[in-house]
């Protein structure tokens, strides 16, 4: 299994049509909320996998953008943003204190193309390492966001956080807006990793991924390439976090930039598959659900993290690919069972 | 091709690690249109020279000279673009990635080609050809990954070939591999040299070497020993005493 195959469309398209009709089936708030939250970890997922499932880089400081994204949007619609004046906030604030209705959302693509130009030096800087050293560098940069986040009080209110006004949005069907909202972002990912896939980018993403130095070698501009992706990926991460800020209408710096979002974007990676398109989702689809009603059903005890733990170290022993990868391989093993084996062993002594 | 200038020439190269001298004082010019030859024992620094010339290593002192100009620092994505590419000497392939597409990545892409489709359709024309000529035909759509160690060599010499190189330095293409493919490996490279293009090539099997080489440049303990046409190195006691002696 290298790259996507080309995916049916009518594949996405019924995949989308489901989780489309789910909010209509289901009305119920506390179903919907749990699709809110599915779909935004299959966003998150879909993100982090376009730029760390296609090349190889494992991020561990994706969230960050995910928290820049959940300021930025908190900043421009609150009632008490310390970055206006007061006085401004007190004349609005009649025409705030109704909500800002759709308005979020409309704002949210220029809210990912700016995360996305704000990541370029960013991930410049942490590009300059591979590997282990990558995913660490990546994970310090996680913890200077929060810690900025403490501290730029100017900006975020530090500790106090920051509050939306809560949308007049009917109450009966409250969550609609922001499930679409994550929907449509999930959408936008999947269409910008079918994209990477089936293009020179992906191909050569591909290519750094199973051998660098080689790849450099043939001339593809290693850096450039993976510089791109990390935008478009970290963009994609941001505007996630717009909508979520808006939908909690409060937020905080330990949790628009906490460790729990960043391994509840990951552990779906891995268990769907990396660097296939649907692998993300599926891990998501399957792993949030599950977590939310256990949240739901035993209170907000952390005990879901043991859970995730235990999920994490299956996959690895179990199916290391993740699942559709293996789907996969058992398929070429059907395909070419019987047929005479053209591999040999890899390292020949060199005379 | 007489009188031709040189189009990669080195001057004094020098690399060590740690206590190890790979490559000391190294000079040497591959003149342009021929097939030069790198040889020398195991360890004797040839793959070093290599890594130096290609930019996957840096010299402690020494200049490199590709095409007339100076290469200050070298480094292995320029270097292919201006038309000098290398092999690997354990086959450096993509294994994941079908043999197709092995091919494209290794074409000279624009900036504004990351979003061109990933396998277009002069790629897969040029792809064909060349997999054609290497007998890697049918494989096309195979993962690269399920090929023999031998045919794993051809690939990557056909993949190098796709930007149209003018020099390409091949280290030891034939080690591991069956006798047929020899072959094959050594009409591809009478062939590539006929349409004009320059090799250099670290080579283990004797024969080939002399049957095939303008020139051959012998390296022992990261010097240079003997530089010269086969017949004359062939006999030259500094290089029989390097294989054979001590
Ligand atoms: N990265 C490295 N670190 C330390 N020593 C190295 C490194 N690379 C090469 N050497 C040493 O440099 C010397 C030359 O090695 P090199 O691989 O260039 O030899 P070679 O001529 O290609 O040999 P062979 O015919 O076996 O391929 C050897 O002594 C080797 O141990
Ligand atoms: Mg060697």
């Amino acid at each position: 299994m290298t790259a996507i195959r080309p995916f049916g469309l009518v594949r996405g398209l019924v995949i989308v049509g489901a989780l489309a009709a789910f909010p209509f089936v289901f009305n119920e708030h506390w179903l919907v909320n749990i699709g809110v939250f599915t779909l935004m970890y299959a966003a998150l997922a879909t993100a982090w996998n376009m730029f760390a499932g296609y090349s190889g880089y494992i991020s561990l400081g994706h969230v960050a953008f995910f928290g820049i994204g959940a300021y930025t949007v908190a900043n421009t619609f609150s009632v008490s943003s310390p970055l206006r004046g007061s006085a401004y906030s007190f004349t609005s604030h009649a025409f705030m204190s109704i909500g800002s209705g759709y308005r979020p959302f409309y704002v949210l693509p220029l809210v990912g193309l700016a995360v996305a130009l704000l990541s370029v030096p960013i991930g410049w800087v942490a590009l300059r390492t591979r590997a282990i050293t990558f995913a660490i560098v990546t994970l310090t940069l996680l913890f200077v966001f929060q810690n900025l986040a403490f501290n730029l009080r100017g900006v975020t209110n530090g500790s106090s956080g920051l509050s939306v006004p809560t949308p007049n949005f009917p109450v009966e069907t409250y969550e609609r807006p922001f499930y679409f909202a994550m929907l449509g972002v999930l959408v936008l990912g999947l269409l910008l990793s079918w994209h990477i896939g089936r293009n020179k980018l992906g191909l050569m993403l591909f290519a750094i991924r199973e051998d660098e130095e080689k790849a450099r070698g043939l001339g593809v501009r290693t850096t450039g390439v993976k510089l791109v992706t990390f935008a478009l990926s970290a963009g994609l991460t941001a505007m996630a976090g717009g909508v979520w800020a808006y939908y909690l209408t409060y937020i905080y710096p330990q949790f628009a930039v906490d460790p729990l979002v960043m391994i509840g974007s990951v552990v779906p990676v891995f268990l769907g598959g990396r660097g296939t398109l649907w692998g993300p989702v599926l891990g998501a689809l399957i792993l949030v659900p599950a977590q939310q009603y256990m949240a739901y059903r035993l209170g907000a005890s952390e005990l879901y993290l043991v859970g995730y733990a235990a999920v994490f170290v299956v996959i690895l022993l179990v199916l290391p690919r993740g699942i559709l990868p293996s789907l996969g391989d058992a398929y070429e093993r059907w395909r070419y069972r019987g047929a005479r084996v053209t591999v040999q062993p890899e390292e020949v002594p060199a005379a | 091709m007489t009188a031709a200038a040189a189009l990669l020439e080195s001057d004094a190269l020098t690399k060590r690690f740690g206590g190890v001298t790979a490559v000391e004082e190294c000079s040497l010019a591959v003149q342009s249109g021929s097939i030069t030859a790198l040889i020398g024992p195991n360890g004797s620094g040839k793959t070093t020279l290599f890594n130096l010339l290609t930019g996957y290593d840096f010299a402690d002192s020494g200049a490199v000279r590709f095409d007339g100009r100076a290469v200050r620092r070298p480094n292995p994505i320029a270097l292919y673009r201006a038309g000098l590419t290398r092999t690997f000497q354990q086959a450096r392939i993509f294994p994941q990635l079908s043999l197709i597409e092995n091919m494209t990545v290794a074409v000279h892409q624009p900036w504004r080609a990351i979003v061109y489709p990933a396998v277009r359709r002069a790629d897969r024309e040029r792809a064909h050809e060349l997999l054609e000529e290497f007998g890697l035909a049918r494989l096309v759509e195979e993962r690269a990954g399920r090929l023999s160690y031998g045919q794993k060599k051809l690939l990557e010499f056909a993949t190098v070939l796709m930007s149209k190189p003018r020099l390409v330095l091949l280290d030891e293409p034939t080690a591991g591999v069956n006798p047929v493919m020899v072959e094959k490996i050594e009409e591809r490279i009478r062939a590539l040299h006929a349409r004009g293009l320059t090799l250099l090539v670290v080579e283990h099997n004797m024969p080939l070497v002399m049957g095939l080489c303008d020139r051959v440049i012998v390296l022992d303990h990261g010097r240079k020993i003997a530089d010269g046409p086969p017949a004359e190195v062939q006999h030259d006691p500094a290089v029989l005493d390097a294989y054979l002696g001590t």
